[in-house]
């Protein structure tokens, strides 16, 4: 198991979103966590980067274990977790700069100096998410000239670049259109070889296409978790079988 | 008759707002008309760039006091921008809600003290102490750049730390996410995404301290010459208008409102300058 979750309860304030949940996510694969609007995926995605210390007032209680190791230590340095669990967000967040310097940003910041280098780095990771085709020809425009499924895939890049284990997506695709929406999904099912992610689909469709593994939660519990089949042709919850067939969320 | 009552209110709120603007509209024109013709008479260089102010003997150039504002201003500048800003990035970044909360009225506060008190503790402790730890005379352009320093405090310190407050959170976060440590998403992020912001907090800063009279007339020694260093005294446009206005007369006083045009020109430039930098993002 890359990433070992045990009962972990999240708190905010004193209301609680994730109730004493378990869960093991194996290396290489797509996991898929589904679930109606606030079923705590969000906050369950924020703790495994540790995002979520940046809330006021939250609180988590139970383990997180990636690679064996708690990402609760003392001795954990959290940017450098974080550049280990890359995140991409539901609104793509590029920064007002160019291109090239969106996804050169993090790899410069951590001391990768030389230019040729750089760019290679850059130009991997444009490929790994697909994009590399579209805006070979323009690095140095502003990122913000980019169409909104463009802006994702970079946001995507900018975490590849950082050469991540884990990348977590929460609803990567909301908002975007279907074909760019198909893109990020190839690249996604690409990328598996190399990485593990965990992504909050945007719907259970999305889940169906692209993921290996499916996790359903719901008001803050994890209900069921199996493989795309046992989730989606034989789930053994009432709930998830309810869910999955679309006859309540 | 409720029809009736509304279109009075509505006529009544007109009436209202039509002689405050015609009042402002007044006062322009008055200014205008009372100035233009001695900036004529003068000639317009002559005015701006002559070096000796003597009324008496009908010379009227402003340049020693266009120095003393600019210096004055400039210094402000230097000392109030970058204390203003660490105090919003500090409220913005770090300050737990409940520092926040007790900072913020502190600071409106601040904005709330006469200009003449700041003047005059500005006499009495800021004056003397130049005199006794630097020298000179002690009222100077560093007691006046102090001064104003605090007073335009409020300003860069509530205009900076909303622009930061108004970033989408994702900037930040998808910063944070990609292993930037605090600092450097406050430096290569934030700073700059709020850079317009920032610059037109400088820019009306800078605006109020060009503007303000009460508080410098007491701690700058009003001498009209061209200073050689920040411990000597110097006039501004301001405080020029402040302390001659009293007895001025005929010519004089005339030449007191043309100095009064150039303020409003410079001072009318700088807030459209920031305007035109909020707006354009
Ligand atoms: N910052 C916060 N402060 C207080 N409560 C929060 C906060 N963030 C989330 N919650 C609450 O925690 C619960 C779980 O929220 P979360 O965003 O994790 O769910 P989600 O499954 O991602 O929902 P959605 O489908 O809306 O994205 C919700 O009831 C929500 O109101
Ligand atoms: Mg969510």
């Amino acid at each position: 198991m890359k990433i070992e979750i045990k009962d972990l309860n999240i708190f905010y304030q004193d209301k609680q979103a994730v109730f004493g949940l378990n869960l093991g996510i194996p290396a290489n694969q797509i996991l898929s966590v589904i679930g109606p609007a606030n079923s705590g995926i969000t906050s369950l995605l924020r703790s495994l980067n540790r995002l979520i210390d940046l809330t006021p007032d939250v609180r988590t209680e139970g383990r997180i274990l990636i690679d064996g190791k708690s990402v609760y230590d003392s001795d954990v340095n959290v940017t450098e977790l974080r550049r280990r669990v890359g995140m991409v967000f539901d609104v793509p967040t590029p920064l007002p700069i160019s291109i090239f310097d969106n996804v050169a940003y993090g790899p410069r910041l951590r001391g990768k100096k030389g230019a040729g280098a750089l760019s290679e780095t850059v130009e991997e990771a444009l490929r790994m998410a697909a994009l590399w085709d579209d805006v070979k020809n323009r690095l140095k425009a502003p990122a913000m000239s980019l169409s909104g499924g463009q802006q994702q895939r970079l946001c995507i890049a900018r975490v590849l670049a950082l050469k991540p284990e884990v990348i977590l997506l929460d609803r990567p695709c909301s908002g975007l259109d279907p074909i760019s929406t198909a893109k990020i999904e190839d690249s996604l099912t690409q990328l598996k070889e190399r990485f593990t992610i965990i992504i909050a689909p945007h719907n259970v469709q999305q889940a169906g296409r692209i993921s290996n593994r499916v996790a359903f939660m719901l008001m803050g519990r994890l209900i069921e978790e199996g493989t795309n089949t046992e989730i989606f042709s034989n789930p053994k919850d009432q709930r998830t079988s309810d869910y999955v067939t679309g006859r309540f969320g | 008759m409720k029809k009736f009552k509304e279109k009075l209110s509505g006529r009544v709120f007109f009436a209202l707002a039509l002689s405050s603007i015609s009042a402002l509209a007044l006062i322009t024109v008055f200014i205008i008309v009372q100035g233009v013709p001695i900036i004529a008479e003068v000639g317009f260089v002559n005015f701006i760039f002559g070096m000796s102010w003597a009324p008496s003997h009908g010379e009227y150039g402003i340049f020693p006091m266009i120095i003393g504002s600019v210096t004055v201003t400039l210094g402000a500048a230097i000392l109030g921008v970058p204390v203003g800003l660490c105090c919003a990035i500090f409220l913005s970044e770090f300050a737990p809600a409940r520092l926040r909360n007790l900072f913020r009225p502190a600071i409106q506060l601040l904005a709330g003290i006469p200009s003449v008190v700041y003047g005059f503790w500005g006499l009495l402790f800021i004056v003397p102490f130049i005199r006794n730890v630097l020298g000179g005379p002690g009222l100077s352009i560093l007691a006046g750049a102090v001064i104003l320093a605090i007073m335009i405090l409020p300003t860069v310190i509530s205009i900076s730390e909303v622009s930061i407050l108004a970033l989408p959170r994702q900037y930040k976060e998808g910063a944070l996410a990609l292993g930037l440590t605090h600092w450097q998403t406050i430096r290569s992020v934030i700073l700059p995404s709020a850079k317009s912001g920032i610059v037109a907090a400088v820019i009306l800063g800078v605006g109020r301290a060009i503007g303000e009279t009460m508080a410098v007339i007491m701690v700058l020694g009003n001498a009209v010459a061209v200073p050689t260093s920040i411990l000597d005294p110097v006039r501004t446009l301001t405080t020029n208008i402040g302390i001659e206005m009293g007895y001025a007369s005929g010519p004089h006083r005339q030449a007191l409102f043309a100095t009064g045009i150039v303020l409003f020109v410079i001072i009318m430039a700088l807030n459209s300058t920031a305007q035109y930098i909020t707006r354009k993002k």
